[in-house]
């Protein structure tokens, strides 16, 4: 049992160390990786695109972010759906109203705290039918924001990707923290979500809700719930 | 309406709730007729699921009668349907593939973070469990909101009994896919860890599939008896040292495939309820991750393992290089329900598979928190519990089963 005892303990030091080890290992070689030989800059070889690039390198953006969702669907119908911003409230959920105001332009109305609402104007600036569509506020707007969605083929019979990134400036004296409290969440957590509700609504016709009873008085059965 | 509320470890509740409305076009409302208490229910029960919130309604094993339609729905009111415990759109990637319990809709987008954080993607949604998966109204109670009803919910003909048709919800495609799982050839001895009501419904389908044996394992001696009757050979490891056992019973080859109908029930699905786990796991070793180990190494080289039983985040001491250098294929998952409803519809009208054996208790709904500590307590003796709704009783004057032993 004594000897059992050892052995087992001796196992254990001599993992914790090859752990200890392999991790040491792997950092120097991250490292490594890192800097390049002899420090010089290392040429950047990956195929992803620029909202996933880590701090450091040439493409990182601290502002820029971006999630994709994939579709059954084709690319044309989802571009039709997404080139009218009128619709976005169906999926949007911070947005109360978007109207058209020329061919190029629309007003968006966005929830914000208390029951109040703030404006904003944004313009087309890219338009590639079934391939992106690409959009910035404009001045006199409360928010300096710009978006771009792509629409990718997913593969044979697999629909298409949808890509949507963005960024948020912060006007000067609005600290990012209060743009996630205009939006109320993070501008990122929103836009992930308001990206799969447009897939839900695109693949099922309908937005989910878990909407349903429970035995807390202030909840309605009609309402989601968190 | 009545319902079964969760309020905190060991703590149920029958109370009354606001009745569900149809929110969404393919939505439906049903009246349940009967629902039962699931073995994973268990979990809500002892409180290792924290997205539980005081005042959710459980239940995942339900049927009864449509009463209200969506626009977009196909059923007909007065249909008689049967619900899978899964919920799923039918139109996106993973259920065109009929893997419908990863279903990329029904989670809502408000709820599937979580999941997205802990497991990598967003989990499919089911009824009655955490808000992990997606935290919908469950099937204990007189009425659902039933998601998606164009795609789930099975009609069932009127000459069947509820006591027939309902476990196609849950636990007999749960055990009919836990069996398909192991790819069965002909000559094959399956071994099942664990005969509750998935582990009875596993052996039963192995020996449809074509098992030429089925050895059952486990420690309550009413189901092992079950597990019998149904053609199987049983172990009790209190009695054997099951791996010699099963070599010996398997000519030192070992069984082809080994199912697991245990699972893991101490582990929580947030991050510090994992590290509390990983923690528990390393230093102190329950019987039941014991389970997976053990059929791992009792596994023939070259062998299948399926694991139906519920796992929720990281193990510890896994035998990683015993699965590898003996080349095993492991096959898992949450069950595609959707995907065997009508095919085990057909085989229990065919008279082919056997649904009520395992019932051995009814009671009303009004008795459902008493039943979840029977449950809880006496598992030898409560094999499943089948409770009944006021809407049963119109259905079914004669079957007044209530309370007594089947």
């Amino acid at each position: 049992m004594a000897d059992n005892r050892s052995v087992s303990r001796g196992t254990q030091r001599a993992l914790i160390g090859a752990g200890v080890a392999a991790a040491a290992g792997t950092a120097a070689f991250l490292l490594a990786r890192r800097t390049g030989s002899g420090g010089a800059p290392i040429e950047e070889i990956s195929d992803a695109p620029d909202h996933v690039w880590r701090r450091g390198t040439s493409r990182y953006d601290a502002d820029l972010f971006g999630k994709t969702v994939t579709i059954c669907k084709p690319r044309e119908q989802l571009y039709a759906e997404w080139r009218d911003f009128t619709r976005f409230p169906r999926f949007m959920e911070n947005v109360e109203r978007v109207e058209k105001l020329d061919a190029k332009r629309s007003r968006w109305t966005i929830k914000a705290p208390a029951g109040s609402s703030i404006e904003l104007v944004t313009k087309i600036t890219e338009e590639k039918p079934g391939e992106a569509i690409a959009w910035e506020s404009k001045p006199e707007s409360g928010i300096t924001t710009e978006g771009r969605v792509e629409f990718l083929d997913a593969g044979p019979g697999r629909g298409t990707m949808v890509r949507l990134v963005m960024r948020y400036d912060p006007p000067g004296g609005i600290l990012g923290k209060d743009i996630a409290k205009l939006f109320q969440r993070e501008p990122h957590i929103q836009a992930r979500r308001d990206l799969r509700r447009f897939k839900q609504l695109m693949e099922t016709g309908e937005v989910t809700t878990n909407a349903s009873p429970s035995g807390r008085a202030s909840e309605s059965p009609t309402e989601p719930r968190i | 309406m009545r319902a079964l509320t969760w309020h905190g470890r060991h703590d149920v509740r029958v109370e009354t709730v606001p009745d569900p409305e149809i929110v969404n076009p393919r939505d439906a409302i049903l009246r349940v007729t009967s629902t039962a208490i699931c073995g994973s229910d268990l979990h809500l029960y002892d409180g290792y699921i924290p997205t539980l919130r005081a005042g959710d309604v459980l239940g995942h094993e339900f049927m009864g009668e449509i009463v209200e339609t969506g626009p977009k729905s196909t059923l007909k009111k007065g249909q008689r349907v049967v619900v899978p415990f899964t919920i799923s759109c039918g139109d996106c990637f993973f259920c065109k593939k009929q893997q419908f319990s990863a279903c990329d809709n029904s989670n809502p987008s408000e709820t599937s973070d979580a999941s997205r954080l802990l497991m990598g993607h967003p989990m499919g949604a089911a009824f009655g469990y955490a808000h992990l998966t997606g935290g919908y109204a469950g099937g204990q109670a007189e009425y659902v909101r039933v998601p998606y009803s164009d795609i789930g919910p099975i009609v069932v003909p009127d000459h069947l009994e509820d006591d027939q048709v309902l476990f196609l919800s849950d636990i007999l495609p749960t055990g009919w896919m836990a069996a398909e799982n192991c790819d069965i050839e002909e000559g094959d001895t399956v071994a099942v860890w664990g005969c509750g009501p998935v582990g009875l419904f596993a052996i039963q389908s192995a020996l449809i599939l074509g098992a030429h044996r089925v050895i059952a394992i486990d420690h309550y001696p009413h189901r092992l008896e079950l597990a019998k009757q149904l053609g199987a050979e049983i172990l009790d490891y209190r009695e054997v040292d099951v791996r010699e056992a099963l070599d010996e019973m398997t000519g030192g080859i070992g069984p082809d495939a080994c199912i697991d109908c245990v699972g893991m029930e101490s582990h929580g699905l947030t991050i510090d309820n994992i590290a509390d786990t990983v923690k528990a796991h390393t230093f102190l070793g329950t019987e039941r991750p014991h389970a997976l180990r053990q059929m791992i190494l009792a596994c023939r080289k070259g062998g299948r393992v399926s694991i139906p039983g519920v796992y929720g985040g990281f193990a510890d001491k896994f035998p990683l290089g015993q699965l590898m250098e003996k080349g095993l294929s492991v096959k898992s998952g949450q069950t595609h329900v959707q995907k065997y409803t009508k095919p085990l519809l057909d085989l229990i009208e065919q008279g082919k598979i056997d649904t009520t054996f395992l019932i051995s208790h009814h009671a009303p709904l009004e008795q459902a928190a008493e039943m979840y500590r029977h449950w809880h307590d006496e598992q030898d003796e409560y094999t499943k519990i089948v409770l009944k709704t006021e809407a049963a009783k119109e259905r079914q004057p004669a079957a007044e089963k209530v309370a007594e032993p089947a």
